[in-house]
């Protein structure tokens, strides 16, 4: 449905976005999560058609509608976009709001239409009262109506939940995530919240400095990163020094663990495996570790830990296992398979990582 | 699928828009032109005599108006959003009304009751058996009296400015300042205040700026400013680049000002926040709180408004049945028919520049937008010899080739013609008109445009169907505040006009320049009437847009 | 659409002012600094009896030639009608006068109230004496204008500013008889004589006077003479406690200035125009600036208002008018420097 082929955005002379690619396919939502800067609503602007592309070109259902010099008009995309401050018409009540988009339409399908929409997002009984007189949560779903009410082919979606409570924001983007499944639309998001994204996305793009780094499930972000950046920005986690062994595992400070190995590494060559918490387990016996830091969770413990030559990792427990800071824990390693990157010998910052694992 | 070129705003707008700006900036160029010319000897006697009576004089009016006005405009402002007291309905438009009258009218007025030979210090005399010189008696024909004058006429543009942006403020800043434990007083100055203050500079220079353009009321008190001076230069020492250049210093005020209130400004600028403003609750006054509140309220009230305006009344009582013939009835006509064509104008264009300013501020649209904003400070005698000597310019040049080429005279096509008089207007109150628009356009956010366009929208559909309704309370404002302004307008009109062209202003100058006060105050009269129609307006649209959604 | 309703009036009436016919056969255009008030009644007579229609721009005399500058040989504009002696000279300095030869107008204007060159005619005479608080001074100590500058007036004399031309024309006029430096030692001793800082017009010095701020006040004839027929009492009573003084006529007589006209350069309307400046020195029209404003007729023989009878005759100024406009410039920096505001 929606085609990224290296798209390149850039202001005046300075690149915002690197050639990226990216394929969504109908009915699926796709998200592009990354630290505020990193280039993800310049891309999603561009998708809207509020900003040219550089190079490459952007296929919506097959038509190109943005390539060097030629950018088909936000109006004329069919691409609907949720903004992250919502942009309500201050003038408009809710019903007229949701209406906006859909002038042209038979009076009586346009009513239809818009009291269906406000029927999904729960709205119905507000139609008449005006945007400042609603919670934050209620504008942004009647931007979302707004937005879907013209049965735009593609749904973009800026930010959407930042301006909402924590509570709010899981609980909303269920809502969404169920109401975009149920019409079956196809949306691109953005967020800087992982678990915003994990909880509507179907496909996630990781960004950083204006680039792509990996274009995948949640589950194999999590489990399966191909980059240093990625591994660090989704979920919490260490990265350990460690050496392969003659059997193709590599041994680390908290035991050996087996993963996939990176290209020409043979037995002896130095590796960093991902640590998550929950890949460590407290045991009778195992590498002696000390408490430097404890927060409890409900039903777990996460702890920080100092293991002997000083490296921290992370250890999820449950909650029964209670251990105060200065205890020493006997840590042991549960990784059936884990992530390993070639060792950062030269230093290498993150954006040469990024070149190099660009998808 | 259609193709459309990326480069979105055409080069033709940005090439079109700064022509404009550069036109209308034309009078002010003329003007600052003249400064080339050698004026070296009288310019050497203005120096060793009166220019530092001019400069001192000058500064000190402003720093009396500002004083003046913020202390009239803001407290009022503040008494009216925040709080609540017998009567508050009432100020809250009535408040307005001083703008209706003209500061030579008021001033006029004031004269003729606390002058010496006037009825009040008439009054004192006879009850207490003084003579001259046995007590003191503020003097009204003084630099106190101008500044006192000004302040009365011109705070309501700190009123207008400062209460919209108290309502406009989120109840939340004040209450977390009072949980704080600020107290009412503090909060007001360290948080509401702070907050206003934007909206506060830009109508104290609003005000300052008409000030430096005043002419009538200085002129009549004996007070030499800078605009006295370029009279007194140009027409008693018949020197027109000497006065010039006395404007072109004048301007260098204005620049001062222009740039201390653009610097505010800059300093915070934001959008309305998407979650809109709440009701704010008033605190609700009462016993001698509310007779101090009411008291600072009627007071400006009173005196900018009420006491001259029954001053006129009592005189045209008088004289209306003398000076009010057929004729008058055409006045009125010409005057509103003008006020009403220069505010179209002059709006039209603030918006096209406003537009220019919020899409492509480059800087040649940028400093000649300034430039032409800063005719509003210009007197209005110096605006209409910048607009005369280029049109006239214009015509014979044109005349010239037409003469060579065809052997026909085309004589004079703009000089002598209302629409240099629009012109003129348009120059002179062009800043009043861009500040509106300006303010309203700040307050539309870009996402707004991004979402109308996403829906479906061209960009000129998003002007129609969102910017139109969202900026009609700002356009309103704007509209009106020029037709207030064009209908007390005198010195541009009195030498631009074509010929049998009179207006309500024109006359009554006629006649209370021959000192024929009482003659004068059936046409004064009738200025401050078609003035107060949309003051009410305003101020009806600005209550409207609160309690309704207009943003 | 109401909106659109208003914006077509508004055409409407800008385009019905840019088609507003300038000129035509059968008319005349005039521009005038004397206020409409003070002129159309004389130009509808005109209009009335010729059946030329009279084409009026009013305004300040120097804004109003300073548009006749600019508009040049295209200007409109066949006459000007200044208030002021002084702002006739200037006109003819900046070019935008003609000379007329009317045999009537030489007759009827005496020399020193018309320009040598006939580029401009006096019209109407105002003469600017003296004014005394019946009672409060004995008019033996009164003798000339000079004489207001010596101690015994200190702090007695209401004056207006010296940005008002009257004054200007006065001290001009002094300069006239006593060159530069003698005025300005003349000027710098009046300053004291002043009862308060200048401000206001001339009848504000006649209120302030009769309400006892001073004894002595210096305005023009004729607004003492609009005071006294005033509808407003409190103007008549004060005008009343006023009694004229005529000063200097043991010397060169009281100072008097003119409101006159000119036929400008560009004159499209030539004939029409000169009919218009002989019918305004004709006995009908000097009869009415004597009756409806108290001005002194130019022309001799016709009667003079009553109020301008009971002030008696007296000795003007001969000085050529022409000279105020040359001097006009030497006496506004000449009260500057002598601190007259």
């Amino acid at each position: 449905m929606l085609e990224l082929d290296n798209v390149v955005v850039a202001y005046r002379e300075k690149p915002v976005v690197c050639a990226v690619s990216l394929t969504v396919e109908a009915g699926e939502i796709g998200c592009l999560l990354g630290p505020s800067g990193c280039g993800k609503t310049t891309l999603l602007r561009a998708v809207a058609g509020f900003e040219p592309v550089r190079s490459g070109a952007i296929r919506l259902a097959g038509a190109a509608v943005s390539r060097p010099g030629q950018t088909v008009p936000p109006e004329r995309r069919g691409v609907g976009m949720v903004f992250q401050d919502y942009a309500l018409f201050p003038h408009l009540t809710v019903e007229a709001n949701v209406r906006f988009g859909l002038r042209g339409r038979p009076r009586e399908e346009a009513r239809a239409r818009a009291e269906r929409l406000l029927g999904l997002v729960g709205l119905a009984e507000r139609r008449d009262a005006y945007p400042h007189q609603l919670s934050g949560g209620q504008q942004q779903r009647i931007a979302l109506a707004r937005a879907l009410a013209p049965g735009p082919q593609l749904l973009l979606l800026d930010e959407p939940f930042s301006g909402l409570d924590v509570e709010l924001r899981e609980s909303l983007a269920r809502d969404v995530r169920r109401i975009l499944k149920e019409e079956g639309i196809t949306a691109l998001l953005v967020t800087h919240d992982q678990l915003e994204a994990f909880a509507v996305a179907d496909r996630i793009g990781v960004m950083a400095d204006g680039c792509l780094l990996q274009w995948d499930s949640a589950y194999n972000l999590y489990h399966r990163p191909t980059a240093r950046f990625v591994a660090d920005f989704v979920g919490q986690g260490v990265l350990l020094p460690g050496t392969v062994t003659g059997d193709g595992r590599i041994s680390t400070e908290i035991g050996t663990v087996g993963g996939d190995l990176p290209e020409h590494c043979r037995p002896g060559c130095r590796v960093e495996v991902l640590i998550r918490p929950d890949d460590l387990v407290d045991a009778e016996q195992g590498v002696p570790a000390e408490v430097t830091d404890r927060a409890f969770r409900g039903a777990d413990f996460l702890y920080t830990l100092r293991l002997p030559s000083g490296a921290q990792v992370l250890c999820l427990t449950h909650s029964h296992h209670r251990y105060a800071v200065g205890d020493t824990v006997h840590l042991r390693p549960e990784v059936k398979h884990a992530v390993v990157f070639p060792a950062d010998v030269q230093g290498e910052t993150r954006r040469k990582d990024a070149e190099m694992q660009r998808v | 699928m259609t193709w459309v070129s990326n480069r979105l705003p055409p080069d033709g707008w940005t090439v079109g828009t700064t022509l404009l700006a550069l036109i209308l900036a034309l009078p002010v160029l003329t003007v600052v032109g003249y400064v080339m010319q050698p004026a070296g000897e009288v310019w050497r006697h203005l120096a060793d005599t009166v220019l530092t009576d001019y400069v001192a004089n000058s500064l000190l009016l402003m720093l009396g108006v500002a004083a003046g006005t913020l202390l009239l405009g803001v407290s009022s402002a503040w008494l009216t959003s925040a709080c609540d007291f017998p009567g508050r309905r009432l100020f809250e438009w009535a408040l307005l009304l001083p703008m209706a009258m003209p500061a030579y009218i008021i001033a006029y007025t004031y004269t003729g009751l606390l002058d010496f030979a006037g009825p009040l210090q008439t009054l004192l005399r006879s009850s207490f058996g003084w003579g001259y010189g046995d007590y003191w008696f503020p003097e009204i024909r003084s630099l106190g009296g101008a500044i006192a004058m000004l302040s009365l006429v011109l705070y309501p543009y700190v009123y207008l400015l400062a209460r919209a942006a108290f309502l406009e403020q989120s109840v939340a800043a004040q209450e977390v300042s009072r949980s704080l434990g600020a107290g009412a007083w503090r909060s007001f100055f360290s948080v509401a205040l702070p907050l206003a203050r934007p909206a506060v500079v830009t109508g104290v220079s609003l005000a300052l700026m008409e000030s430096l353009a005043d002419f009538g009321t200085v002129q009549y008190f004996g007070v030499d400013t800078f605009t006295t001076g370029i009279f007194r230069t140009w027409f008693g020492l018949g020197d027109s680049a000497a006065a010039a250049q006395l404007a072109a210093l004048l301007l260098g005020f204005v620049f001062l000002l222009v740039w201390l209130e653009r610097h505010s400004r800059r300093q915070a600028r934001y959008f309305r926040s998407g979650s809109g403003y709440r009701t704010q609750a008033r605190h609700r006054l009462s016993g001698w709180r509310a007779a101090v509140a009411l008291a600072a309220c009627a007071l400006p009230l009173a005196l900018g408004f009420v006491v001259p305006a029954t001053q006129l009344g009592a005189w045209a009582l008088r004289t209306a049945g003398r000076m009010v013939d057929a004729d008058f009835a055409a006045l009125v006509f010409n005057t509103v028919g003008l006020a009403v064509a220069a505010a179209l104008l002059t709006l039209l264009l603030a918006l096209v520049l406003g537009y220019a300013l919020r899409l492509r501020p480059t800087p040649p649209v940028l400093a000649a937008v300034r430039t032409a904003s800063m005719g509003y400070a210009v007197p209005g005698i110096v605006i209409a010899v910048g607009v005369m000597l280029p049109f006239a310019w214009l015509d014979n040049s044109v005349d010239a080739w037409a003469r060579e080429q065809f052997g026909v005279s085309t004589g004079l096509l703009l000089s002598g013609t209302l629409f240099a008089l629009l012109f003129a207007y348009a120059v002179r109150f062009l800043a009043v008109a861009l500040q509106a628009v300006e303010g309203g356009l700040g307050r539309i956010k870009p996402s707004m445009d991004d979402a109308a366009r996403s829906l479906g929208l061209r960009p000129g559909q998003v002007l129609r169907r969102v910017h139109a309704p969202l900026m009609r309370g700002t356009l309103l404002t704007a509209l009106l505040l020029v037709f207030v302004d064009v209908l007390k307008e005198l010195p541009a009109t009195l030498i631009l006009r074509p010929f049998n062209f009179n207006t309500l202003a024109v006359r009554t100058y006629e006649l209370a320049g021959d000192e024929r006060l009482a003659d004068a105050a059936p046409a004064a009269l009738a200025i401050v009437l078609a003035g107060i129609l949309p003051v009410i307006l305003l101020s009806r649209s600005i209550s409207r847009s609160r309690s309704a959604a207009d943003a | 659409m109401r909106t659109s309703a208003v914006l077509a009036a508004a055409l409407s009436f800008v385009l019905g002012g840019l088609v507003q016919p300038a000129f035509a056969a059968g008319e005349v255009n005039l521009y005038s600094s004397r206020k409409e008030e003070l002129i159309k009644p004389l130009l509808e007579r005109f209009s009335k009896e010729t059946g030329i229609r009279v084409n009026l721009v009013t305004g300040k005399d120097d804004a109003l030639i300073q548009r006749l500058r600019s508009e040049g040989r295209n200007s409109p504009a066949d006459l000007l009608i200044t208030a002021d002696a002084g702002r006739l000279y200037r006109a003819k300095q900046a070019g935008v006068l003609q000379p007329v030869s009317s045999s009537t107008l030489t007759e009827v204007v005496p020399a020193s109230y018309r320009d040598a060159d006939n580029h401009w005619f006096g019209l109407s005479l105002r003469a600017r004496p003296i004014w005394y608080v019946k009672g409060k001074v004995d008019p033996a100590q009164l003798s000339t204008y000079e004489a207001l500058a010596e101690p015994e007036w200190k702090q007695r004399v209401c004056i207006r500013s010296s940005s008002n031309i009257y004054n200007q024309s006065l001290v001009a006029s002094m300069i006239a008889a006593h060159g530069i430096a003698g005025t300005e030692a003349w000027a710098r001793d009046f300053v004291g004589s002043f009862a308060r800082k200048p401000a206001g017009g001339d009848r504000d010095q006649v209120l302030a006077a009769a309400a006892g701020q001073c004894d002595i006040a210096i305005a023009n004839t004729y607004y003492l003479g609009t005071m006294l027929n005033d509808a407003d009492p409190a103007q008549r009573e004060a005008a009343a406690k006023m009694t004229v003084f005529w000063p200097n006529q043991e010397g060169r007589g009281t100072h008097v200035n003119v409101s006159g006209i000119g036929l400008t350069a560009a004159a499209r309307h030539r004939d029409n125009a000169v009919r218009l400046m002989e019918y305004l020195v004709s006995k009908e029209a000097q009869r009415w600036y004597a009756e409806a404003n108290h001005e002194y007729p130019v022309r001799a023989g016709v009667a003079w208002s009553d109020t301008l009878q009971a002030w008696g005759r007296f000795r003007a100024d001969p000085l050529n008018m022409g000279q105020l406009g040359e001097h006009n410039a030497e006496a506004v920096k000449l009260m500057d420097r002598a601190g007259w505001r």
